[in-house]
């Protein structure tokens, strides 16, 4: 069957009371932008608290649906068949028809659900759910009404022309990128971190990113693997602004001034205020890591207050409670799995001790951390300064 | 930065003379060579003329040379044809325990999916195969013996000559494949004085394009398809023959083998002076044997607490392209079977880089490396995982 309008319908942003176009306009351009790359003409519009994608030349109907459903603030895509007005009696006709061909199975139930937006049409909406399920009734001796719980709800829309749907696809939800600001994600390659930048995203945020590499220690390939994942979260969150950072002189610092047990907090507590320097620089709000209490010594409780107290910027931990097959789960669903587990080396693993402290005293880091005064500003003004930016999109 | 390539084991720069020849036959002399008119005819003479270079080098007929898309394909067109086209003389394969995956893989497959028993052949400290172990592991149900000729991940070079005169002496009808992508343009390789059966080579590690290969086949050998298609190459490999990436092979084969003492005893003198200079930096060790006896391009070296990967990259840190273990296999973290094969010690496992050479490494290279490994090395060792 052959759809020449897409209905998306939102949820929260409805209720935005006067910032509500602002909501609007930021889904219509993410629409636009999600089908850029998508074969077709897609005239993207709003009209009476409703977005339709109106698609009437050639188009892929699967790749465009997939790039719509990664638009976050879209609830539910309703593939819609546009028909002629040619009098009543026709639309019975039409609609039977359409009927007739998305459910060749007819053992079950409907309703219909008919809308007047050009309330000039000769029928009332009463007259046409009564006339048309009517019809529906005739052509099909199987299928039954049911006014409560419908298999099919069968959305008739009188417009200029008649606009058909019974099918809802259920898009991510959430709200649409770039109505609530930008974050920094510490993003390390592993299965976390993408998916704590995209539950953020899908609050309306977009998506900045750090990395930290320490070349020979980490390879080319790891980095890759960073940029790979940042460009699947970018299908959601729109263009990932990407921070590498070469880590690999401080880290090796921290290792010939500090115990060795200290070093992977201490190491993260440096992250935190790199990523916090780039996050401030760009007009971040806040920043976004993968942690989950408890997963691994450097995030027990103790661990996330000793890298929690180096920012100031509010940290957001949105895996901060799951499980870790919770977040699998996501990740699978999300497509970053696969690149997550390609075993490369990060750089929090390389030098990790074989007891790391698990309860950080935060007194004692920082007083460790004293010890790394004669060079360590040099060498993170060092790292700053050579950041490569990477516009992943 | 400069670069110093030492990791043509895994892949070699191509001739520039194969550069422009594939050039010309992809864009001027394109025309498929199962074609009746004359741009089919033009193309025809590419193939025939890389194949009377190949016999010439293998002193084989032209009609028992296939080409094929690499060493990998050779050796499974080997194994696979002619362990189903001799099934019913028997279901014994023999190969050895250090063969490249394209053997080892195929090996498994047969034995899993296709009902033969294989016997993996041990190898001693130098990483040859036991000839005594051969002897025991043949039987009446042997019907195909498969030895590489140079190991790619240490160097060693395979008794040959021995294995397939033993395998012969107990049967004659028994098939010998040799996997020579690593022998092939090091050494003079005549398949019938050894009596060889099959022999598989690559194209890209000899100069050529990649995505190319041959097999001989002698004409004695049963042998059955892989791949089905439009017939050609006698029903033995169908699909148009991959015309530039053949012409270019047939090149590089005769391109290296000219001037080849002269390039081996090169290859041998830096190998030699890479030794000793390595043999200064404490706790290294050389695997496998490194005499005259040992492949001229390959030298296995383990750095004792050093992790192959981190110093592979700090090498390239400074323009030098190494690899860890074996290229084809490095994708898969996990240890070398070869190096556990050889007895390698347990420091080494996941310490030791290959160093491949080409008949372009200069000295000058070389002494640059050395010098690099001598800075890192130390360095590396300091900063360990406590």
């Amino acid at each position: 069957m052959r759809f020449h309008t897409f209905l998306l319908k939102y949820g929260e942003i409805g209720i935005k009371g006067k910032n509500r176009y602002l909501f609007e306009d930021a889904l219509v351009r993410q629409v636009r932008y999600a089908l850029r790359d998508v074969d077709g003409e897609f005239y993207v519009h709003k009209s009476q608290a409703r977005i339709y994608v109106d698609c009437d030349g050639e188009y892929d109907y699967e790749e465009t649906v997939e790039h719509l459903k990664r638009v976050f603030g879209i609830v539910g895509i309703c593939p819609v068949v546009r028909m002629e007005d040619r009098g009543f009696e026709e639309l019975k006709k039409d609609v039977a028809a359409y009927m007739d061909e998305l459910y060749p199975d007819k053992k079950m139930t409907f309703k219909v659900e008919a809308r007047r937006a050009r309330k000039t049409y000769p029928r009332t909406s009463m007259e046409m759910n009564r006339d048309i399920g009517e019809a529906v009734l005739e052509a099909f001796p199987d299928i039954r009404v049911d006014v409560h719980d419908p298999d099919v709800m069968l959305h008739i829309e009188v417009r200029d022309s008649i606009y058909v749907y019974s099918k809802i696809i259920p898009g991510p939800g959430g709200m649409p990128v770039g109505t609530n600001g930008k974050a920094m994600l510490l993003l390390s390659g592993g299965i976390d971190s993408p998916v704590a930048g995209y539950m953020i995203s899908k609050r309306g945020v977009g998506i900045e990113a750090t990395y930290f590499h320490a070349p020979p220690y980490t390879s080319e390939r790891a980095k890759q693997k960073v940029v790979d994942l940042a460009k699947i979260v970018s299908r959601y969150a729109g263009p990932v602004k990407l921070h590498v950072v070469n880590f690999t002189d401080i880290q090796l610092y921290i290792y010939d001034q500090c115990p060795h047990d200290e070093l992977t907090i201490i190491m993260r507590r440096y992250m935190m205020r790199i990523a916090e320097h780039f996050a401030r620089k760009d007009g971040c709000l806040g920043l976004i890591t993968g942690e989950s209490i408890g997963q691994v010594a450097s995030q027990t409780m103790q661990s996330l207050a000793a890298t929690n107290e180096v920012c100031t910027l509010p940290v957001y931990r949105p895996v901060i409670g799951f499980d870790k097959q919770e977040i699998v789960d996501i990740a699978e669903k999300i497509d970053t799995f696969e690149t997550s587990i390609q075993p490369f080396e990060d750089c929090c693993t390389i030098f990790v001790a074989k007891h790391p402290v698990t309860k950080p005293n935060v007194e004692v880091i920082r007083r460790s951390e004293e010890k790394l005064s004669a060079k360590i500003d040099e060498l993170v003004d060092k790292a700053l300064e050579t950041v490569e930016i990477i516009e992943v999109k | 930065m400069r670069e110093i390539y030492l990791d043509n084991s895994a892949t070699t720069r191509a001739y520039d003379s194969v550069g422009d020849l594939v050039r010309k036959v992809m864009c001027d002399d394109y025309g498929n060579p199962s074609s009746m008119h004359a741009k089919g005819v033009e193309a025809e003479k590419y193939i025939k003329q890389a194949k009377e270079r190949l016999a010439k080098l293998w002193k084989v007929q032209e009609k028992e040379i296939f080409f094929t898309s690499g060493g990998t394909e050779s050796d499974n067109l080997a194994l696979i044809g002619a362990a189903r086209a001799n099934s019913r003389a028997g279901k014994h394969l023999i190969t050895s325990s250090i063969e490249h995956p394209a053997i080892i893989n195929t090996m498994r497959f047969l034995e899993e999916e296709e009902g033969f028993r294989v016997t993996f052949l041990p190898v001693d400290k130098y990483g040859r195969i036991r000839l005594d172990a051969l002897k025991a592991a043949l039987c009446d149900e042997t019907i195909l013996v498969s030895v590489m000729y140079v190991n790619n991940e240490v160097g060693s070079v395979q008794p040959i000559d021995e294995a397939a005169s033993i395998v012969k002496a107990y049967n004659r009808n028994i098939l010998f494949h040799v996997d020579a992508v690593q022998g092939f343009g090091k050494y003079r390789i005549y398949p019938k004085r050894m009596k060889v059966d099959m022999c598989s080579i690559s194209g890209h590690k000899i100069h050529g394009p990649k995505g190319t290969g041959a097999l001989y086949i002698g004409e004695q050998v049963k042998i059955r398809p892989v791949i089905y298609g439009g017939e050609q190459q006698k029903n033995i490999r169908s699909g148009t023959e991959n015309v530039p990436g053949i012409a270019g092979l047939g090149l590089a084969a005769e391109t290296i083998y000219t001037n080849l003492d002269e390039k081996v005893a090169s290859m041998r003198n830096l190998k030699a002076h890479f030794i000793d200079g390595v043999r200064k930096i404490d706790n290294t060790t050389i695997h496998g044997l490194y005499d005259e006896t040992s492949a001229p391009h390959i030298i296995s070296v383990g750095f004792a607490g050093v992790r192959s990967e981190v110093l592979l990259h700090a090498l390239e840190e400074k323009g030098i392209y190494v690899s860890s273990g074996s290229a084809c296999s490095s994708n898969h973290p996990g240890i070398s079977g070869v190096l556990k094969g050889i007895g390698a010690e347990q420091e080494y496992l996941d310490a030791t880089l290959r160093f491949s050479m080409s008949e372009f490494t200069t000295k000058e290279e070389i002494d640059y490396t050395l010098d690099t490994l001598y800075n890192i090395v130390p360095m590396l060792r300091k900063y360990v995982r406590q």
